[in-house]
């Protein structure tokens, strides 16, 4: 069995492997992340979504092995519930009522944390197309384009923020 | 019943509370059935037919069994003197043929993925391989795939001890119906096929069995954990009360989820036998041969109507099939469609025959709005289809024969009384909404210029019966169970509220919606309400969420609760105040003597007195607790109109949906986003019925839709920007004037959108296109029509 | 579902891969983004004895500019394709195409050697190499050999590689000035595998198409050059009739399959339709 080193929501983890076994239940079954859930067997659903090196990645449709020495980001590893330390897209989908069941949630918010990545200010078009890989059952979709929409504001507006902040001490320092 | 708050904060009920449920749910922090793993959890794997029809011959296993990590193989023969019969709970006719389910076949498979065998492993990986050494010898058996076919003389048979593939013929009459259509001018028919669906809910079926002594904890993705606890007993004699069923976070079910599996009664008995924790996780494409599937009905439909396009009667003849058994209400699903082909229409005679149809197919069951759908599609295409015949526009020809607001309550052709609705309103609301005179304009213009890409639109004015149910109905239709709700509420030490109710939430948002109403019924805060549901040792009565009844039945539960708990805290507060207790006044969560205001004392401060028992009045027992059922005496009847508007490309066939408009009436809300969001969700499933998805089998028998890959279920990327909006007739028939609203979207939109693609190609002689509307059958339809200059060019609107 | 059991190799190298493979045997698969290949290990569609892992071999990523042509690494993603500046100015087909693959997911792990050997004839790839000439690269323990992409699709989910070859890349001709292109792709549902596809290039001068590359995507067991349509238009002035008329020769010598999505009669009708909007499009009318 082929010994792995992933790092996974910012701890490493060393372990050997079946070549077969699947990231998705590298995640649940062994490590006990079980935040990420499985909704098919054809990687259409999109439920098991997760950053691979920063880029959406279907977790049912990688090995464990492919994933060794890269760096794995699930939905645990991005906000503390409880601490209003939420990501801005998990509190947008909460303030928009973008989930119900909540199965598809976890990837469906890290396919639209992707979406962002790639284009900060998207359409509503933009993002309907920019999510065709996760299904929903329940919401229609009309408030999970909502909630992309929001924390699209909301994380320029906190990204321009930082930026006068940054600016702000910049002038401080030089008068 | 005591006041409502005047006075503290904004009301909770009718407030867009968020919801409580997305803090575990946005982090990934939830407790779905697959991600409980006790220590020593074994896990099961099954082997599937891969037959339609079948005799067993002879399973060897003994391979399977000496396989690393393999604790244990089982085969139906094995498990047959304990397994029992999956329950029916709705013998719809004395007559009703209900042949055995065993939850595991012993001599004979019926349908493709029907479980043979199964292998326990310490791990899914083990499980999954060993299935490959488990060999089985099948005897194959003619298939049965069409209805019709199989009702045929000389037919092959499913359950040949039945002699028939015939389950029952159940009927309803009311009124003259063979004089009404006789003497009727305008008289049409109409076949219409309801596809086959798989309800696909997100979460994939998963069950854990975990033994404890004599007892049994079982953790099951279900929407019914208080019926099927009641069913396992049943199934397997293991006494009720030994028997504890969790429905821990739920992922969806859509009515997929209410049922009593063969996995779930098997999950008791292995781990029965192993004396360990067992757990079996569905894969998609296992599910999709196994999960019930909804829908499946050959509809024969006559109406007769003036020549103003008034309705005289209706004629309905269904074939609805069965699959190969009988599950928990799979032949009562059809008959609730019996109440609702009237639709929202006045008429004289009305006939409802439905036979039930056995195939060697997935057995069918509820799935979202479970009846009601079809029978809204067959009476809305047949109003557009009667406009079309006599040159009305489609409104108009429905205000001539709805139910107009000054007529409530109403009691219908099917024998239902409509307590309450203003169609009227809806309708009205939906037109500006939408913008229906543009549109009509912008589809004469294309028309004009022959534009190969057409635009329709579609109408849908539907109602349906919720709160499931009456009681004494559900008696009356042999149904074997009640149809009441319950809920308690317990004042914590502290002045915190707990609720506990029946209704068993799988995404609803039950856990806000519920606390909105007690927060305001008891006013207390929002946050210090916690609500408790979806397991028999915390609610250990309930039956459970479907039919759209939770919030018309539990929610009105609950509203009793709080106001017994209220009844007793004034007993308390009147004594701790020295006052009388017709004295007091209870607003805003306060007690306060009538006339003076500042002596008062809050209901949680009478919860923290009740609990030091220290000066209670005499015979008052210490606790701030109570426990309601409620049991409603009507349904209630949610409607709406949705008006869709379609552009078909005549030359692909390829039809895209430009816009929708619901305007809804779901009396009462308690929380407008959550209702909305209902709408949404509705709206996606009742779209994806008319354009996309389709459970297909071969003739063989075998399911060809398996997988996501084929089995097509929309994407944000395939639906549209929705409209949507409400008008508020309160239902009268609960205090809360409430009527549901987890179906209404489903019901009405699928032929809203069939409707809008007919009559895109209404100038093409089109008066059909059967669902799913694929490209290929618009294309079909369009190239099959007598063209735009033929006949078929003078129907549609004006 | 769960894979079967399978050996694991991961190729440092094109070098150590191809003789992985040869060591490996018949029943060894290379593994590159693997997205249509997990599926298929996933529902015991595939037993390989052996996958071979060239996922982290960086030189098949690479996409360079030899002259008159790109080579594009049988590696490189589909994500990476569709934003790559050479492709995008010297392939744009293939830039358009590409980016109605699957989903965003599948195009940061899918590759385009790996769609192209997958040789799906649903796939939307094969046809946009078909039409655009491309030269695909073997290397085995023989050597190396470069497949024309019109003998690369040999049948059904078929391509000409050995089992012991390995696709390293794709030479792709250079467009000049004067082409537009357009990939047509017409599916139910946004997920879905097209029905039919139309790759096309035109080459316009002075109102008439001097030069058409037309390719079917689902038309066959493999993809089809739609070679009639080509020879109608070429040297045809550009109107939406000629283009219509053009269109209509396109289920010339196909052979549609039929299956759930759609019928052999529906798909060659569709092609017609497809192919007549492609060229229009392309041809910017």
């Amino acid at each position: 069995m082929p010994p792995i080193r992933v790092e996974i929501d910012g701890t490493a983890y060393e372990d050997d492997v079946e070549p077969r076994l699947l990231l998705v239940h590298y995640l649940r079954d062994r490590l006990g992340k079980v935040g990420t859930p499985i909704g098919c067997d054809t990687s259409n659903c999109g439920a098991c979504t997760v950053l691979l090196d920063g880029l959406s990645a279907k977790s049912c449709a990688v090995l464990a092995v492919q994933a060794d020495g890269r760096d794995v980001t699930t939905i645990e590893g991005l906000g503390v519930p409880g601490t209003g330390r939420e990501h801005p897209m998990q509190r947008a989908f909460h303030e928009e009522h973008a989930l119900q069941c909540g199965y598809c949630t976890p990837g469906m918010i890290m396919a639209a944390i992707d979406l962002l990545r790639e284009n900060a200010d998207p359409s509503a078009d933009e993002i309907r197309q920019g999510l065709e890989g996760n299904l929903c059952r329940c919401t229609g979709y009309q408030n999970i384009v909502r909630a992309v929409r929001r924390a699209s504001a909301d994380m320029r507006q906190g990204a321009a923020q930082a930026q006068d902040a940054v600016q702000g001490r910049e002038r401080g320092a030089a008068s | 019943m005591s006041a409502p708050a005047t006075e503290g904060p904004a009301p909770e009920i009718g407030s867009p509370r968020r919801r409580s449920e997305d803090a575990r749910l946005v982090t990934g922090r939830t407790r779905w059935t697959d991600n409980l793993q006790p220590a020593g959890t074994l896990h099961v794997a099954y082997l599937r037919s891969p037959y339609a029809h079948a005799a067993i011959a002879r399973v060897d296993a003994g391979r399977a069994r000496d396989r690393p990590g393999v604790v244990a193989v089982f085969t139906g023969a094995d498990l047959a003197a304990e397994q029992g019969g999956l329950p029916c709970a709705w013998p719809v006719t004395e007559d009703m043929k209900h042949p055995d389910h065993p939850p595991m076949a012993v001599t004979e498979v019926r349908y493709v993925g029907e479980p043979v065998a199964c292998v326990v492993a310490r791990d899914r990986y083990a499980a999954v391989d060993a299935l490959e050494d488990v060999d089985v010898d099948y005897t194959a058996l003619p298939a049965v795939v069409d209805m019709e076919e199989a009702l045929a003389e000389g037919a092959d048979l499913v359950h040949a001890g039945l002699g028939t593939n015939r389950s029952y013929t159940w009927v309803y009459k009311n009124g003259d119906l063979d004089a009404a259509i006789r003497d009727a001018p305008v008289v049409l028919e109409r076949r219409y096929v309801q596809q086959r669906l798989i309800p696909t809910a997100m979460e994939p079926r998963a069950v854990l069995c975990v033994p404890e002594g004599d007892d049994f904890t079982l953790y099951s993705a279900t929407q019914i954990p208080h019926i099927l606890r009641l069913m396992l007993a049943t199934v397997t004699e293991i006494p009720e009360h030994r028997i504890r069923v969790v429905a821990p976070d739920v992922g969806g079910g859509f009515g997929s989820k209410l049922q009593v599996y063969g996995e779930e009664v098997l999950a008791l008995l292995l781990a029965r036998r192993l004396g360990h924790p067992v757990k079996w996780t569905e894969s998609r494409s296992e599910g999709n041969m196994t999960v019930h599937h909804g829908r499946d009905q050959i509809q024969r439909l006559t109406l007769g109507a003036d020549r103003d396009g008034r309705i005289r009667g209706l004629k309905v003849d269904l074939l609805a099939d069965m699959g190969a058994y009988l599950m928990l209400v799979t032949p009562g699903v059809p008959l609730l469609g019996a109440f609702m082909f009237n639709g929202i229409y006045k008429m004289d005679a009305y006939s409802f025959t439905c036979s039930g149809v056995f195939t060697t197919k997935t057995p069918t069951d509820a799935y979202r709005g479970a009846g009601r759908p079809e029978a809204t599609f067959g009476i809305e295409r047949l109003m557009d289809e009667l406009a079309a015949e006599l040159g009305l526009d489609p409104i108009e020809v429905r205000r001539r024969n709805w139910i107009t607001r000054d007529e409530f309550p109403y009691e219908t052709v099917s024998g239902l009384t409509y307590d309450s609705g203003d169609y009227e309103a809806a309708t009205d609301k939906a037109l500006e909404l939408f913008g229906y005179d543009a549109l009509r304009a912008e589809q004469a213009e294309r028309r004009g210029r022959r534009d190969p890409v057409q635009l329709g639109l579609g109408v849908s004015t539907f109602t349906e019966m919720c709160g499931l149910a009456p009681s004494r109905v559900l008696g009356s239709l042999a149904y074997g169970a009640g149809g009441w709700e319950y809920a308690s509420v317990r004042m914590l030490p502290s002045g915190k509220v707990e609720v506990v109710t029946g209704a068993s939430a799988h995404g609803q948002g039950h856990e806000t919606a519920w606390a909105q109403i007690a927060a305001d019924r008891l006013g207390v805060p929002f946050d210090d309400v916690k609500v408790l549901h979806g397991d028999t040792a915390v609610a250990h009565k309930g039956m459970d969420t479907y039919g759209s009844r939770s919030l018309a039945v539990g929610g009105m539960a609950l509203y009793s609760a709080c106001d017994k708990v209220v009844d007793k805290a004034r007993t308390i507060a009147a004594h701790l105040l020295e006052a009388a207790e017709q004295d007091l006044e209870f607003a805003g969560g306060r007690f306060s003597v009538r006339g003076v205001r500042d002596e008062g004392t809050t209901i949680q401060e009478v919860a923290q007195a009740t609990f030091t028992a220290h000066d209670l009045p005499d015979g008052i027992e210490p606790t701030l607790d109570s426990d309601a059922t409620f049991d409603p005496d009507n349904f209630s009847f949610p409607h709406g109109t949705h008006l869709c508007a379609a552009e078909v490309d005549t030359e692909t066939g390829m039809v895209r949906l430009r816009s929708y408009v619901a305007v809804d009436d779901v009396g009462k809300v308690v929380n407008p986003m959550i209702v909305e969001g209902q709408v949404h969700g509705g709206l996606a499933q009742g779209i994806a019925q008319a354009l996309y998805e389709e459970a297909v089998y071969d003739a063989e028998g075998n399911l060809t839709t398996t997988t996501m890959a084929d089995y097509l279920v929309p994407s944000a990327a395939d639906l549209p920007e929705f409209t949507t909006d409400r008008t508020e007739t309160p239902a009268t028939s609960n205090a809360l004037g409430v009527k549901g609203v987890g179906e209404a979207g489903t019901i009405a939109s699928t032929p809203a959108v069939v409707n809008a693609i007919v009559d895109a190609l209404r100038p093409f002689g089109v008066k059909d296109v059967p669902m799913p509307c694929t490209p290929e059958r618009v294309w079909r339809a369009v190239r099959d029509g007598t063209g735009p200059d033929g006949p078929g060019s003078t129907g549609g609107a004006r | 579902m769960i894979p079967a059991k399978f050996e694991y190799v991961r190729a440092a190298s094109a070098g150590e891969a191809v003789s992985a493979l040869a060591q490996a045997g018949e029943d060894a698969k290379i593994l590159a983004g693997g997205q249509s290949l997990m599926p298929l290990l996933r529902l015991r569609l595939a037993y390989p004895d052996a996958l071979i892992d060239v996922g982290r071999i960086e030189a098949l990523r690479e996409i360079r500019d030899e002259g008159g042509a790109l080579l594009i690494g049988a590696m490189a993603t589909h994500h990476q394709v569709v934003r790559d500046p050479l492709v995008r100015a010297h392939a744009p087909l293939i830039a358009a195409a590409t980016a109605t693959v699957a989903d965003p997911a599948i195009r940061h792990r899918g590759t385009f050697g790996g769609a192209l050997a997958h040789a799906d004839p649903a796939g939307d790839l094969p046809a946009v190499a078909l039409a655009l000439d491309a030269v695909l690269l073997a290397r085995s323990p023989r050597g190396e050999r470069e497949i024309p992409a019109a003998d690369f699709f040999v049948d059904w989910m078929t391509s000409a590689l050995d089992p012991d070859e390995l696709l390293t890349g794709v030479r792709v001709p250079k467009l000049g000035p004067g082409w537009g292109v357009h990939y047509e792709k017409f599916h139910r549902t946004a997920q879905a595998w097209a029905i039919v596809g139309v790759a096309c290039a035109v080459r316009r001068e002075r109102g008439a198409v001097e030069d058409a590359r037309v390719a079917l995507t689902n038309m066959g067991p493999v993809p089809v050059r739609a070679t009639a349509v080509e020879r109608f238009i070429e040297g045809r002035t550009v109107s939406s009739s000629s283009l219509r008329a053009a269109g209509e020769r396109a289920a010339e010598g196909t052979s549609p399959p039929t299956d759930l999505h759609g019928s052999a009669e529906y798909r060659a009708h569709l092609a017609t339709v497809l192919t007549a909007r492609a060229l229009t499009a392309a041809a910017a009318v």
